[in-house]
Parts: structure tokens; C-alpha cells; sequence
């Protein structure tokens, strides 16, 4: 069969690509556009890793298909900094030591991104639950929580 | 962060805060891990698994896969050299080839569900996978044996023909799944037992559980025409791949040149071959690049978890609480090749404490499951848990504070261990210390709540590393290590450097460098990365030190002795008007005028490792409605003799509880009747998630290690070792019941309340 022609926005620029029925989203951030910020931990969604904005909602990219994201928007952690600033979660990730080995460090960055975006002041518990979705085996979570905590109150003054 | 340090004895960044230098990668995605890498024209190698947990293999027929279209090459065992059963030295671990080869391809049988059977490699996923049903292999399946205890018993199928019990006299005659029996002892162990007046008995069973790291192993390998290879891998030791992958492939060492990719977590799991020998097999009978990325269900069935494990305690003490005997068995399973952590899990058992009569006797047992691997403090995590439920049971019979019994016999300097050495100086009284003042040990708690401390030991290593610093033409230093940074290795590093050479931390780029760059590194592991590699980077800055020392006095036309490098410059011990001191970016720009590249080689085989030892406080509470438990607080006290960076210590302290917390209350490895893993997923094989765990709090005890520079102790394994046995203890408390079996998951949690107290523990 035919691959499917597809024409997206991702980070903010147009990108067209084709991709087999099969292929999923992280498939073709990864192996087509070259965006291997986005890690495959699981390929089933349980993981996180592979996290990214499609619309402005928090998905994890191998459980849609490449040929689903015709016309959408996609957000992925290339895409967090701007210019030469880190976005103020990627910052206070370096400054609390939030990462070990950093292979989840994009997935949790997205998807704290996505939180703070919809409750820019989170409580503990609220940030804890957001973030099940992401695995972590290195950290024990504290400094993570700890940096996204962090990020909010900078954020929030703005 | 500019200022510049003062050396070795005044620390401007060592025990500080500074951002990891490979950090901006790491948060923006351009990190490149094992998966991110590709080369042009590359082939995506897969592999075939035996869906069998035994069997034995008739025939392996790959003529159709080779067959289609896009298939450049498939390999069986055909396509490796067998190896003789002898045990030889791979860097400092002792290895087995005949097991190593048939581990990585299975050769006469497939020995667990998962084994690898063939592997080809195509020019695209899809194909590969074609491929592999297009292989058509003849099983004769044989009955199989999962379980530790049953694989002991005589009539169990056996796995290898000539697998002999080794340490058992009179040598064996026939067979067994029992590869070795090991034994430590001190004093008379039936003489303390008669000195006691309280002996506590008990049988512990453990789950084997995964290192669960988030990234899958990930290779990508290519072999050129005149056979010179290079690999990218994600491992724990590049130079450990390429030393196995060129005895597995009967190619020169020096001809593979291994490029550690970032890794995405190990924790002992990425320090063997699996995929490595296979890639490069492939691309040298196909001759292009072939990239290899394992499934998870593929790293669950088939990478190493460690060992389940039966584990007897007995202990004496005497009536006011001295310890006077104790006594273990451990049963490990090895998984379908002997070598489990039991030899470490025997010397770790009784280690925290000082006990005159020692007896711990160990079983090394296969069974059709894969081949277990290292798993942080390997072997440990089991003795201990099971001889810290002990010392809760014995203080509560003696009617002793658990922390006081801990205290009163607490290994300390001058201790003679049961596995051999007088120790030097320890920590362990420090970390009880500390747990007891924190306001955590002093918080009241509800019903259904409880409290439960545990100790911890690990040796650490040390071992051979090789490090370089070269001064750039501005001054700046590049740093190479030949160790894999997996948790802030680098940010430790350029912190000893820039205090060593007293210049900016900034001005320090650490990398890791391949195989071809420096001489031997073992691996990330052992604790050891941090330890040794600070010590290479001392020696390091030492030659370059004494090199701008001996160029100054050339020309200054004074004598060497006269010369010191000292707050990042070189000057004359006597401040004299004729020269002025030069830093080392004045030096720098006359390196070619002064005798050319400036720089220093850390070559050593580092000694003096100090064990560390940490003491886990945890509040839980247990839902009598569902078994489900919930860690209500969390407080790590560890010995790290001296953090060089503060943050990353704390975070080896509270991932390793985490982690601990996993093996603890909820991950196993579930295998049917079939002898097929059932939860070789992250859904069914449920590691903590962020909602699961409260805070952690990490207090850093520094009791240094005199054997080092800067008093550095491992601190990465010992994290894993306490939690355990604290969370079983902590379970006595909150419900009355000494639960011996791990996990303690929710089902088995409301059996035993059920079965205690009634439905919903109406009855406590």
C-alpha cells in the first residue's frame, strides 16, 4: 500500500512527511523528521517518554499513529526552549538536579509544561498525580517534584 | 559560579550545587542516547526469541528469510565459535564464554522464554519482522523448572549436562541445577548460639525483580571490509562490550572501537552483552551498518532481572541485646546460567553489625529464566532484608528501641567482618544517630500506621580507570573519563578538576571518551565512577602541576622545588619581584615555546574503596480494605564519606529507596505453568510512579574515607539495600504480622489480614 502523505506543524514549523499505516507518531518525530528528543521506552503508553502536545493536549506519541496528525499541531521538547532561554521548567530542572541518566527528563519536561499550562499553581499531590503517567527510575521522583514546584512559583511572578 | 578554585585544599566546587555540563543537552532533547543514533544506510537488526522456557533445538532452518527481498543477513548459532566452560578474566570480572555464547545465541537448547534463536537484519523494521516468522526453527520442548527450591530437588529437569555442584565434597557424580555452594564462617556458630538467651528463626522468600531502567538496550554497529568495527552503544562499560564482543567474535581488541552513547539508566543491568556481538555479527556478514533496539516485553523476557531468593536467618542475642550469633542459608536463583549475586548476598548478610559466630552458607541455583545481571548492590538487597526483619523481631522481644539495637552492635572501625577484613573508619553509627534526631523518628502515628527502621551495607570498589586532562590553547581544560556518566558523573568530575587545577568550573568540558581514546576503564559500577575517577583526576592534575612547575623553572632559571602551582597559578614559593606568577592561561599560550601540548594522564588501578553504610526510616499505612499500602514518609541516612556533589548524592539516596519501595511492595517477575513470564510489560510489572511515594529526605552523613583525596566513598548501591527489610518492619508495625514474603502487594497483604483479624481487619 501506498505510505500516506501527511502535512503538520510541529514546533511551530510546517513539515510534511510520509509514513507507512503502521507507523506511529514517535516513529516519525524520530526516524522521519529527526526529533529524537522524544524517547521509546514502552511503545504502549506506559512509560512517558515518548510525551508531546498534539492540539495542546498532553499525549504520549506511540499510541497515535503518524498518519493520524494530518493538519495538527505538535509540541515536542525541541521545541521548549526558546531562542537561547530555557523555559524556566528546563532551568530549574538543571539547577534541582532533577535528572540522573535523563532518558524521561523530555517526557516529564512536556508534561509538566502541559500542567503548568492548564493549573499554573499545582499542589504537591496535584503535580504527583499529573506526573504518573512518567517513568523515573533514577530519581525517586523528589527533585523532579521539587523543580516543577520551583518552575510554578517562577512562573507564576512571572 | 566563576571564581576560581584553590586546590586541593580549599574546595571552591567540590561539595557544591553546579549545574551538570552536559545538562542543557539533556533538557532540550539533543542528548544523544543508544537509540539516537543512525548511520547512512544502515539495516535494522531483529531478533528471534525461543517461545519455549526449555527445549531442545533440532534445527534452524533460515533459507525463506534470507530469501526476501530486503534481508542482507541472518545469523544462528552457526555463526559463533563455541568456547570452552572455563572462567577467565574480562577486565576484573570472571567470566564464562561457553555461557556468555549461548547466552547471547542460544546454541544446543533455548533455556527461558525469550533466549534468542536467530537474528536478522533488513533494510527496514518491517522486513526484519517478516523475516523473523520466515525462520523455521524445530523445538523438542522439555519439561522446565522456574522455581529456586524445586530446581534443587532431585528429578528436576536439568538444565546443563555438566553442570557439577561446585564446594560440595565429595565432588558430585551426577548433574545438578545447583552450580556452587559457598560458605563464609567466623568463630563457633553453635558455641554463640548457646551464649544466647533470645534466638529468632525465620524463612524469607523473595521475587526476582527487574533494574526496570526507561531506556531499552540499543546498539548500532558497523564492520568495514578490512574488519575494523565501531559500535555505539548504551552500556554501562564500553570497554567491557568491546572486550566480550571481540572474544565472542574472535576479532582483535584493538580493532573495535566502542562509543558509549548517553545511557538511559543501568543500575547493573547494562554491564553484559546481548545485542552488541549480534549487531556486529550481522553488519560483517551483510557489511553495512546495523542498528539493534530491543522491544521492552524483549528487555523484561530477556535481559537480566536479579535473583529470587529462599533466604533461612537464624540470630542469638543476649539479654541485653548483644548479638552473639548468626546464622543464614541463601538459595539465589542464577537464571539459566549459574552466577548469581549469591557470593555477595552471603558476605553482605551480617555485615552492618559486629557478631563473633558467623555461619552464612550460599546456593547458586539455574533455572529456566533469564540469566540474571548485576542489580545495584547486587545480592545484598535479599541477605540483609532477611536479617533486618531479624533484628526487628529480636528487639522486640528484648523490648530494645530498634535503633538502639542497631547502635549497641554496629560494625565500626576496627570490626573484623565475617567475609574477611578489619574494617576502617564506618558510618553506620552516624546514620542511626542521625535518624533518631530527626523529627520523623519522633512524629506519633494513627492506627493502621507504622514505623520501621533498616540498615545497610555495601563494599564499593574501586578498580582500574584511566582519565585525562589536556589544556586547550585558551587555558580551558578538556576532561575525559572512560566510565559512562549515568547520574552526574561529569558535573563531579569537572568540579575535582577545576579545584585541582584552581581555574573556573566552567572552564572544565567533561566528556566520555571511546575505547580508542584512553586506556582500560572498567565499568560504571560498583559504586566506583565517582570514587576512582576523582582519584585518576587528581593524579592527572598532579603531572600537570609538576609539568608547569618544571617549564616555570626553565624559564625563570630557577629549580623546580623552588616552584608551586597554587590558587591557579604557578609561582615561586618565595613571592620574588623578578617573575611574576603565571595562571594557566598565560601558560597555555606558550605551551608550544615551552615544550608543547600541556596535560596529564589518571592512570590507576584504585584501591581503597570505603563501604558505605545507610540507615532507611519509613512511615506507611495499610488500607485493611484492599491490602494496598501507602508510604506516608521517607527518611535516608547514608555514609557518602564525602559528597562531591551534594544533589547528585542525595538523588542516588532517594532513587535507590524508590526503587527499593518497588521491590518491596509491588514488582515480580510472574511466570504461568506454561513457564512464560505473564507481566513482561511496564502495566503489569508496575514500578513506583510519582503518586506512589511521598518526599524523600536524604541527610548526607560525610564519616571520610582516609583512603581517599577528598575522603569519597561509593554512594550509588547502598541506597537499595535498607529499604526492604525497613518497609517489612514497618508493616509488623502497622498491622502485627511479619510478612516474609516479598512483594508484599495488596493480594497478599488482605490474605493475611483476612486471615489474622477478619474481613476489612474488623477483628484488630
Amino acid at each position: 500500500m501506498a505510505k500516506h502523505h501527511v502535512e503538520a506543524i510541529v514546533n511551530g514549523d510546517p513539515v510534511e512527511f510520509l509514513c507507512e499505516t503502521e507507523e506511529t507518531l514517535l516513529d516519525v518525530l524520530r526516524d522521519t523528521l529527526h526529533l529524537t528528543g522524544s524517547k521509546e521506552g514502552c511503545s504502549s503508553g506506559d512509560c512517558g517518554a515518548c510525551s508531546v502536545t498534539l492540539d495542546g493536549r498532553l499525549v504520549c506519541s506511540c499510541l497515535v499513529l503518524g498518519c493520524e496528525v494530518g493538519g495538527r499541531t505538535i509540541e515536542t521538547i525541541e521545541g521548549m526552549a526558546k531562542g537561547e532561554t530555557l523555559h524556566p521548567l528546563q532551568q530549574r530542572f538543571l539547577e534541582h538536579a532533577a535528572l540522573q541518566c535523563g532518558i524521561c527528563t523530555p517526557g516529564f519536561l512536556v508534561a509538566s509544561k502541559a500542567l503548568l499550562e492548564r493549573n499554573p499553581n499545582p499542589t504537591e499531590t496535584e503535580i504527583r498525580y499529573w506526573l504518573a503517567g512518567n517513568l523515573c527510575r533514577c530519581t525517586g521522583y523528589d527533585k523532579i517534584i521539587t523543580a516543577v514546584q520551583d518552575a510554578a512559583g517562577a512562573m507564576r511572578k512571572g | 559560579m566563576t571564581m576560581a578554585g584553590n586546590g586541593t585544599n580549599g574546595q571552591q566546587y567540590v561539595g557544591t550545587r553546579t549545574i551538570r555540563p552536559d545538562g542543557a543537552d539533556k533538557v532540550t532533547g539533543r542528548a544523544r542516547f543508544g537509540a539516537d543514533y543512525n548511520l547512512a544506510g544502515q539495516l535494522i537488526g531483529k531478533v528471534l526469541r525461543s517461545p519455549h522456557p526449555h527445549a531442545r533445538i533440532v534445527s534452524i532452518d533460515t533459507s525463506k528469510a534470507e530469501a526476501l527481498p530486503g534481508v542482507k543477513a541472518v545469523i544462528t548459532r552457526d555463526d559463533f565459535a563455541d568456547m570452552p566452560s572455563e572462567f577467565i578474566p574480562a577486565g576484573e570480572m570472571m567470566m564464562n564464554y561457553k555461557d556468555v555464547t549461548r547466552n547471547v545465541m542460544a546454541r544446543e537448547k533455548a533455556l527461558y522464554e525469550g533466549h534468542a534463536v536467530a537474528a536478522v537484519a533488513a533494510t527496514s523494521a518491517v522486513i526484519a519482522k517478516k523475516a523473523l516468522k520466515l525462520i523455521d526453527v524445530t523445538y523438542d520442548v522439555l519439561p522446565h523448572v522456574i522455581d529456586v527450591v524445586e530446581a534443587m530437588q532431585p528429578g528436576a529437569p536439568i538444565l546443563h549436562d555438566d553442570l557439577f555442584t561446585v564446594g560440595v565434597e565429595p565432588k558430585p557424580d551426577r548433574p545438578s541445577n545447583v552450580a556452587k555452594r559457598v560458605e563464609i564462617s567466623q568463630g563457633d556458630i553453635d558455641a554463640g548460639f548457646k551464649r544466647a538467651d533470645v534466638i529468632v528463626e525465620r524463612e524469607f522468600k523473595t521475587a526476582p525483580v527487574h533494574q526496570g531502567y526507561i531506556e531499552p538496550h540499543a546498539v548500532l554497529a558497523t564492520v568495514s571490509e578490512d574488519g575494523s568495527a565501531e559500535v555505539w552503544v548504551s552500556t554501562q562499560g564500553h570497554y567491557i562490550v568491546r572486550a566480550h564482543c571481540a572474544r565472542l567474535l574472535g576479532m582483535d581488541i584493538g580493532k573495535i572501537r566502542v562509543n558509549a552513547a548517553e545511557i538511559g539508566g543501568g543500575f547493573g543491568g547494562k554491564t553484559v552483552v546481548y545485542l552488541e556481538p549480534l549487531a556486529l555479527a550481522l553488519s560483517r556478514k551483510a557489511k553495512r551498518p546495523v542498528k539493534m533496539v530491543m522491544s521492552r516485553e524483549e528487555v523484561f523476557k530477556a535481559s537480566g532481572p536479579t535473583s529470587g531468593a529462599v533466604v533461612k536467618v537464624k540470630m542469638g542475642a543476649t539479654k541485653d541485646g548483644k548479638f552473639v550469633a548468626g546464622w543464614a542459608e541463601l538459595k539465589y536463583q542464577a537464571g539459566a546460567f549459574q552466577g548469581s549475586p549469591v557470593q555477595p548476598g552471603v558476605m553482605c548478610a551480617y555485615a552492618p553489625y559486629e557478631i563473633e559466630h558467623v555461619k552464612v552458607v550460599g546456593y547458586d541455583v539455574v533455572s529456566n529464566r533469564p540469566k540474571v545481571a548485576a542489580y545495584r548492590a547486587p545480592g545484598a538487597p535479599i541477605s540483609e532484608y532477611a536479617v533486618e526483619s531479624v533484628v526487628d523481631e529480636i528487639a522486640k522481644k528484648l523490648g530494645i528501641d530498634p535503633i538502639q539495637l542497631r547502635m549497641m552492635n554496629a560494625a565500626h572501625e576496627g570490626t573484623k567482618a565475617a567475609y574477611g577484613p578489619k574494617f576502617g573508619p564506618l558510618g553506620l553509627e552516624e546514620t542511626l544517630n542521625s535518624i533518631k534526631k530527626t523529627e520523623h523518628w519522633n512524629t506519633p502515628l494513627r492506627k493502621w500506621q507504622g514505623r520501621g527502621v533498616a540498615s545497610g551495607f555495601w563494599f564499593n570498589i574501586g578498580g582500574e580507570t584511566c582519565v585525562s586532562l589536556t589544556v586547550n590553547e585558551d587555558g580551558t581544560v578538556s576532561l575525559m573519563a572512560g566510565t559512562p556518566d549515568i547520574g552526574g558523573l561529569r558535573a563531579s568530575l569537572a568540579a575535582v578538576a577545576a579545584d585541582e587545577l584552581g581555574i573556573p568550573y566552567d572552564k572544565v568540558r567533561p566528556i566520555i571518551g571511546d575505547t580508542g581514546s584512553l586506556g582500560f576503564n572498567f565499568l560504571t559500577g560498583g559504586s566506583r565512577s565517582a570514587f576512582s575517577g576523582s582519584m585518576a583526576i587528581v593524579e592527572a592534575a598532579k603531572q600537570i602541576k609538576s609539568e608547569l612547575c618544571a617549564r616555570a623553572a626553565k624559564l625563570w632559571e630557577m629549580k623546580p622545588d623552588e616552584i608551586e602551582y597554587a590558587g591557579g597559578h604557578v609561582k615561586p614559593k618565595v613571592a620574588s619581584e623578578k617573575v611574576t606568577p603565571m595562571s594557566l592561561v598565560d601558560f597555555a599560550k606558550v605551551a608550544g615555546k615551552t615544550g608543547g601540548p600541556i596535560g596529564g594522564v589518571g592512570r590507576i588501578n584504585a584501591q581503597g574503596a570505603g563501604p558505605s553504610l545507610g540507615t532507611h526510616l519509613v512511615d506507611l499505612e495499610v488500607d485493611p480494605e484492599t491490602g494496598r499500602v501507602t508510604i506516608l514518609r521517607y527518611t535516608v541516612a547514608q555514609d557518602a564519606g564525602k559528597a562531591l556533589h551534594p544533589a547528585y548524592v542525595e538523588g542516588q539516596f532517594q532513587g535507590g529507596a524508590v526503587q527499593g519501595i518497588g521491590w518491596a511492595l509491588n514488582e515480580e517477575y510472574i511466570y504461568g505453568a506454561d513457564g512464560k513470564l505473564q507481566n513482561a510489560g511496564f502495566l503489569d510489572y508496575r514500578m513506583p510512579v510519582a503518586s506512589d511515594v511521598p518526599k524523600i529526605d536524604a541527610i548526607v552523613v560525610e564519616v571520610a574515607n582516609p583512603r581517599h583525596p577528598y575522603g569519597v566513598r561509593g554512594v550509588g548501591e547502598t541506597p537499595i539495600v535498607p529499604p526492604l527489610g525497613a518497609i517489612a518492619n514497618a508493616m509488623e508495625n502497622a498491622t502485627g504480622i511479619r510478612f516474609t514474603e516479598l512483594p508484599m502487594s495488596p493480594p497478599k497483604v488482605l490474605k493475611a489480614l483476612k486471615e489474622k483479624y477478619g474481613a476489612g481487619g474488623a477483628g484488630r
